[in-house]
């Protein structure tokens, strides 16, 4: 594990160094972007990108990967917007609302306890049965709202969305504590070490005793759960709910886990370096925005970046000083060494 | 007990037969020849789209940027095309084939030389194709599309005894076309068996001697070909060119091709499952529009038959019964 921790501390050093980069660019180049409403702006942005992407991120620590987040969460933003339109729309109470946000988390939750269930006990991929439910919630979406936007709730929400405690807003605020509890639950828990182990090698996990099938159903419930609050946070940003809305976000998620070092096969990754990834493509994004740019020039951006720092990486495992173990990647040509004990091998591999 | 069949291709079979008894019951214009040919028509883009991800699947990687890919494909054939005053079908087969293997080759050249992993490089340049392509068309369409590329080419065309044509229209014959060049390449050509091998077993295929930059550059350039060559047939079909009309039609055809038995993983996979993967998605939105379902409820319908299709063909019985004995 120490090892682990190495090449993790190294990951991080290399990303924080990418974003002081990133942020000296943009100093140097955009007049007005260090500036208070600049970094509001940002601080507003950054929570619904980050709330899926703390929901993907365990289905990846896991090996496996949840396509249908972005659904899961306008799905559980619509459960909220019917329980506050059934207790009167803009009239509603707080106790409604408690009621609405307990009722989001709930189908939330349930929704990812069905996949987890399905991916457990079938040997179907994550990726196909997510899939599957992505398209079935659209549609499920789709039929129930006809394609429309749901609003009419009561002030208080719009203020949450856009609220500040202490000059922090309030989304930003649950965003930090949702990801203090994701590294918590990664790092210090029994459940996060069944998870990096799945991750590394489910079937070796099985025979260690790990309950393979209990703690995948787990994975998939909490991932569920995250996006019901990050559907929340949607709803209460935009003061209503269509399905669809934040589709383009699926991709991204993907892209920032990558970006902040989780290996795509499993078992390896750190929540810190995922929320300072995020940080840069939100950086990036508000900085080209000041730059005249459009989304769309950010969204290529950011592939771009995601490939450039693959590069670098690979540079780096191939050029570094030779006492760390590079894993399996970027090895020297020519037959494979001798694999040491305790490194997993990898035979059967996406790549 | 009933042992269900354990080849994904038999059980997509059965699926399928069973939605066309269950509409051939429920309506009747299900079972004509005219919607068949109408399903034909209508799925064959996919189809191509389909047989060059098989490719990939096969030699064990996965791609999720064709479908934006074959958008700036087309956009740019359009381009060339008005650029060099005209052009024919040829000429815009050539370039779209051409620029379709070019953007495959970019992720090939990423994986192999850099060893990114496959779904990381094609999330990226998912990214950067459509951030690029909608960044310098400014999302704009182009529908004064030459005239050659709107007309309709039928190939065979006759009426049935009730008054309906059943034709086999431009796209049909391409997709034939394609599928049969699959099938050759991955079936009857050596080449083929090493994208197995590779998808197999990457260490081993590297020490039995295979090229594996080649195998690389290969299945990403001949999905990238068949992306161009379907991003073509679909502006054809559709008689315009949108930017962003593919977005999101590599989960889809994903999601049928893996339905049709392609392991996420590679070295298995088959052209019959994939095209069946489609076709059991097809003939589920074709029935529901004939049943007057809500277009509304499509989505939600193929979502639940794929889910369904899912769990019945890998529930794993064994599993269940040594839990059921253990609590």
């Amino acid at each position: 594990m120490r090892t682990l921790f190495n090449i993790g501390r190294s990951e991080l050093a290399g990303l924080s160094a990418l974003l002081l980069v990133v942020l000296v660019l943009f100093g140097l180049t955009t007049p007005r972007f260090w500036s208070l409403a600049t970094f509001q702006s940002m601080t507003f942005q950054i929570p619904e990108l980050g709330l899926l992407t703390l929901a993907m991120l365990i289905p990846i620590l896991s090996g496996g990967l949840n396509l249908a987040i972005t659904f899961i969460a306008n799905i559980a933003g619509l459960t909220m917007a019917w329980v506050l339109q059934s207790f009167g729309g803009p009239e509603a109470g707080s106790l409604a609302f408690i009621i609405a946000i307990v009722a989001a988390l709930g189908v939330g939750a349930l929704i990812g306890w069905l996949m987890g269930v399905i991916v457990a006990y079938t040997n179907a991929h994550p990726i196909l049965v997510s899939l599957a439910f992505m398209i079935f919630l659209h549609g499920i979406g789709e039929y129930l709202t006809r394609g429309g936007d749901i609003s009419g709730f009561p002030l208080f929400v719009a203020t949450m969305g856009h609220g500040t405690v202490a000059g922090l807003p309030v989304p930003l605020l649950l965003f930090a504590f949702c990801a203090l509890v994701w590294h918590i639950l990664l790092t210090r828990t029994p459940l996060g070490f069944s998870i990096h182990m799945i991750g590394s090698n489910q079937r070796a996990s099985h025979y260690a005793g790990i309950d393979t099938k209990r703690v995948l159903t787990l994975i998939y419930t909490l991932s569920g759960l995250m996006c019901a609050v990050a559907g929340i946070v949607m709803l209460a940003r935009f003061n209503s709910v269509r399905v669809g809305h934040g589709e383009a976000y699926l991709l991204i998620t993907v892209l920032a886990c990558f970006l902040g070092g989780v290996d795509p096969f499993g078992g390896f990754g750190r929540t810190v370096s995922v929320v300072i990834a995020l940080v840069t493509l939100q950086v990036i994004a508000t900085g080209l925005n000041l730059l005249g740019a459009n989304q769309h020039l950010a969204t290529a951006l950011w592939g771009a970046f995601l490939v450039m720092v693959m590069v670098v990486r690979w540079l780096w495992t191939r050029y570094r000083p030779k006492e760390i173990y590079d894993r399996d990647r970027g090895r020297p040509r020519g037959p494979a060494p001798p694999t040491p004990p305790g490194i997993r091998v990898r035979t059967k591999a996406v790549r | 007990m009933l042992r269900l069949p354990r080849s994904p291709e038999a059980w997509l079979t059965l699926v399928i037969i069973g939605m066309c008894l269950i509409l051939g019951v429920a309506t009747d214009t299900f079972w004509t020849l005219a919607n068949a040919f109408d399903l034909l028509n209508a799925s064959a883009i996919n189809v191509i789209f389909a047989v060059g991800l098989l490719v990939v699947l096969i030699a064990g990687g996965i791609d999720i940027s064709f479908a934006v890919a074959a958008s700036v494909v087309q956009y740019v054939t359009a381009l060339a095309v008005m650029q060099i005053g005209g052009g024919n079908w040829p000429i815009a087969l050539l370039i779209a084939a051409l620029v379709g293997f070019g953007l495959g080759a970019i992720n090939a050249g990423l994986i192999h030389y850099f060893r990114i992993i496959s779904i990381v490089v094609t999330i990226a340049t998912f990214n950067a194709f459509f951030g690029f392509l909608m960044f310098f068309t400014r999302g704009v369409s182009i529908y004064n599309l030459p005239d050659w590329w709107l007309d309709r080419i039928i190939f065979f065309e006759h009426e049935t005894a009730s008054g309906d044509f059943i034709e086999i229209r431009l796209p049909a014959v391409v997709m034939a076309v394609m599928v049969l060049l699959t099938w050759f390449l991955i079936n009857r050509f050596n080449l083929g068996r090493q994208l197995f091998a590779l998808g197999d077993n990457p260490d081993g295929a590297q020490r039995i001697g295979i090229n594996v930059a080649g195998m690389h550059f290969l299945a990403y350039g001949w999905l990238g070909v068949c992306a161009g060559i379907g991003g073509l047939m679909q502006a054809h079909y559709v008689q315009e060119v949108v930017p962003n009309a593919l977005y999101g039609r590599e989960l889809d055809v994903l999601a049928a091709v893996v339905l049709g038995g392609a392991r996420l993983g590679g070295g298995k996979g088959t052209i019959l499952g994939a095209i069946l993967g489609v076709i059991l998605i097809a003939i589920a939105e074709n029935g529901l529009n004939l049943l007057g379902v809500s277009p509304y409820a499509f989505k939600m319908v193929v979502g639940a038959v794929i889910l369904i299709a899912i769990t019945t063909s890998n529930l794993d019985t064994r599993g269940l019964l040594s839990r059921r004995q253990r609590a």
